[in-house]
């Protein structure tokens, strides 16, 4: 259903979503494969070269960031567009340049040997001690660029759309938060999604901003910046980006299990509070990223972890308390769909706990750049963000009439439980060993660990294979009802 | 050690988040009157906003007591530190045990992490070392032995190996 004045959504439209969804899902299981296969060569059982395993590591980085942006974006398309005017075309100039930038990165990374971590932390790029040459790291930034060249017309149309119909001050329930209006407040979706519109506006021209300054150090050896400067810029882009991932995402909860369990998640005052606060927030906590950078000024640092620590409630009180409340005695049927979903409310908001921990000074001096870091990150994206994709994508596929989950179905979502969960646990201990994260060759000591993690991951790489298996069987379904 | 009451912390509290979440999902699938269910929840979320709003000012002011950045003088160790593609430089390689040592941590070319372990390869302290800038850091080694250094920011294709030593006496 969609309110008056606003068209049905176009054939165009659903094929973009499918579409995006279709990448996220191939990406997504290449990857994590590649995931495996890092955490094999750490444990000593797979021979790779350690120029090669950075490569890996720099291609499944940047990639899984990327999907998790594509599979966020398609979510938020999706349900947004149920509210206002968006562009088909603009959907798909996203993809595209996706694809396009995608091949870039690659080429860059696996012809051109490219291989600073996803983060491009300057001034590696243009300083690579002979790894790889200046034209790679130009296709590499380049590639990246475009990319966020699309996501920044997708926010701009998004924007323009929101906009239009409600205005700034109505589509974050000002009117209801400082004025007392009794006005029906914006849709939950409608809400979100401005938050991850402004937010990840500035979050990719900050990006841009140090990939444009990077692309002139790289293709003009006589430029140079401040290496402080451009570690905030890629932070601020980076977590900003990542965070907006599941914002966007989280969206699909917020209709789906509505529509589950026949229960209206509203835009409350206490929903409305949160996601205003997380605009702030969101935007101001990145420094608990640089904590170990001591000349940093200590307001900033300090303040890093303040926000990361009330960054938790609206996690907390608005959208995992807000799942329970809605599936508490609902009558709720568990399907692979419901399931996902509230699994993935949980993993959120027990994946910022050791994230909160990390970003507590005192912790992160112990704690900063050891595996405790991919351990948080890999619970709330792996069982989390990605949950929340697939569970929508499944949906899709289910059209008017869902098919009964299978035992098979049951038997593949349990295994990407206990492989997930095992994966971020093993991180995790890992983390509080002190073993170093982005390590090619390890000490003998830490090989066990490693091994366990692998076994873990190709876990979950089955679950979700289970998962992509089905939805590519009915793609042909999710086309049509989409 | 920190590691240790992190990784507690982060085990007790996601089982009794995955506790309150199994309980819900146990009876989920009856049915009861869904306005008298939102109201008890609006009800008890204002509790649970200031149970967290009490737990996190308790918390920060707990952990932000002790921050590692250093203040005043009085140190007669002093370490001047270089990371460059892959070794570091360090302009001694003995300190003393029980005397604060002064790290004056930069680096020659790209970002490096200068991570101490203890003989026992437990990361003990560190901070980033960064082109153009110094980070002071400061650390009283309890015990004499041998402390391994290694890189942890990824700089290159032999980050693992940036590697050095140092001994406390």
């Amino acid at each position: 259903m969609t309110p008056a004045g606003v068209s049905p959504i176009a054939a165009g439209g659903r094929r973009g979503v499918v579409t995006s969804l279709a990448v996220f899902l191939v990406v997504l299981l290449l990857m994590a494969v590649l995931g495996v296969v890092m955490r094999s060569v750490q444990g000593g059982d797979v021979p790779l070269a350690p120029k090669l395993f950075y490569e890996v590591m720099t291609a499944h980085g940047i990639s899984l960031v990327g999907i998790a942006g594509l599979g966020g974006a398609a979510v938020m398309w999706y349900y947004l567009r149920r509210y206002v005017e968006l562009s088909s075309a603009v959907l798909w100039f996203n993809v595209i340049c996706f694809l396009l930038g995608a091949v870039l990165l690659l080429a860059a990374i696996f012809v051109g040997g490219f291989a600073t971590g996803w983060t491009f932390l300057y001034p590696l790029p243009v300083h690579s001690n002979g790894q790889w040459g200046n034209g790679a790291a130009a296709m590499y930034l380049g590639g990246l660029l475009l990319i966020g060249v699309g996501f920044l017309v997708f926010y701009l149309d998004a924007g323009r759309a929101i906009l239009g119909r409600y205005g700034l001050s109505r589509a974050l329930g000002w009117p209801q938060l400082f004025g007392g209006s009794a006005e029906e407040p914006p849709p939950t979706t409608v809400v979100a999604s401005t938050v991850v519109t402004i937010v990840n506006t500035l979050a990719l021209l900050a990006g841009a901003t140090i990939l444009v300054l990077e692309l002139f150090t790289a293709l003009s050896p006589g430029f140079s910046m401040n290496p402080l400067l451009a570690k905030n810029l890629t932070y601020f882009f980076g977590h900003a980006f990542i965070n907006a991932s599941i914002y966007m995402s989280v969206v699909g909860l917020y209709e789906i299990l509505a529509r589950e369990t026949g229960r209206p998640w509203k835009s409350s005052k206490p929903f409305l509070i949160a996601w205003n606060a997380t605009l702030i927030m969101v935007v101001a906590v990145y420094p608990h990223h640089v904590l170990m950078d001591f000349v940093m000024p200590r307001w900033m640092l300090i303040m890093g972890q303040v926000l990361s620590y009330t960054s938790g409630f609206p996690v907390l009180l608005a959208t995992a308390y807000g799942t329970l409340t809605i599936i508490h005695r609902s009558g709720i049927r568990w399907t692979l769909v419901s399931s996902l979903l509230v699994l993935s409310t949980f993993a959120w908001a027990a994946g910022v706990i050791p994230a909160i921990l990390d970003a507590t000074i005192v912790v992160n001096q112990v704690m900063h750049n050891t595996l405790w870091v991919p351990g948080h990150f890999h619970f709330y994206l792996v069982l989390g963000q990605i949950a929340m994709v697939l569970a929508f994508a499944l949906d899709l596929t289910n059209g008017s009439a869902p098919a009964a989950d299978t035992p098979r179905d049951r038997l593949a979502f349990w295994t990407y439980v206990v492989g997930g969960l095992g994966l971020s646990a093993v991180f995790l201990y890992s983390g509080h060993l002190g073993i170093p994260r982005r390590y090619a060759v390890y000490h003998p000591d830490w090989m066990p660990y490693a091994r366990f993690g692998a076994l873990f991951g190709l876990l979950a790489v089955v679950g979700m294979g289970w998962f992509a298996l089905r939805f590519f069987r009915r793609i042909g379904i999710a086309l049509r009802s989409a | 050690m920190p590691q240790q009451t992190a990784w507690l912390v982060t085990v007790v509290l996601v089982v009794v988040l995955a506790a309150i979440f199994l309980r819900v999902i146990a009876t989920a699938s009856a049915t009861a009157d869904y306005e008298a269910i939102a109201k008890r929840a609006t009800s008890w979320r204002p509790r649970l906003f200031w149970a967290l709003a009490v737990l996190t000012v308790v918390a920060l002011a707990f952990t932000l007591r002790r921050l590692p950045y250093p203040q005043g003088d009085g140190v007669t160790q002093v370490v001047q530190v270089t990371g460059t593609q892959w070794a570091w430089q360090l302009s001694r390689d003995t300190v003393a045990a029980g005397q604060p040592v002064e790290f004056q941590v930069t680096s020659a070319d790209v970002n490096h992490g200068f991570g101490i372990y203890d003989p026992q390869l437990r990361l003990v302290t560190q901070v980033q070392a960064m082109p153009a800038y110094t980070n002071t850091l400061r650390y009283t080694f309890p015990e004499p032995g041998t402390y391994p250094i290694l890189c942890l920011e990824y700089c290159g294709m032999i980050h693992h190996f940036m590697k050095t030593e140092l001994v406390v006496q």
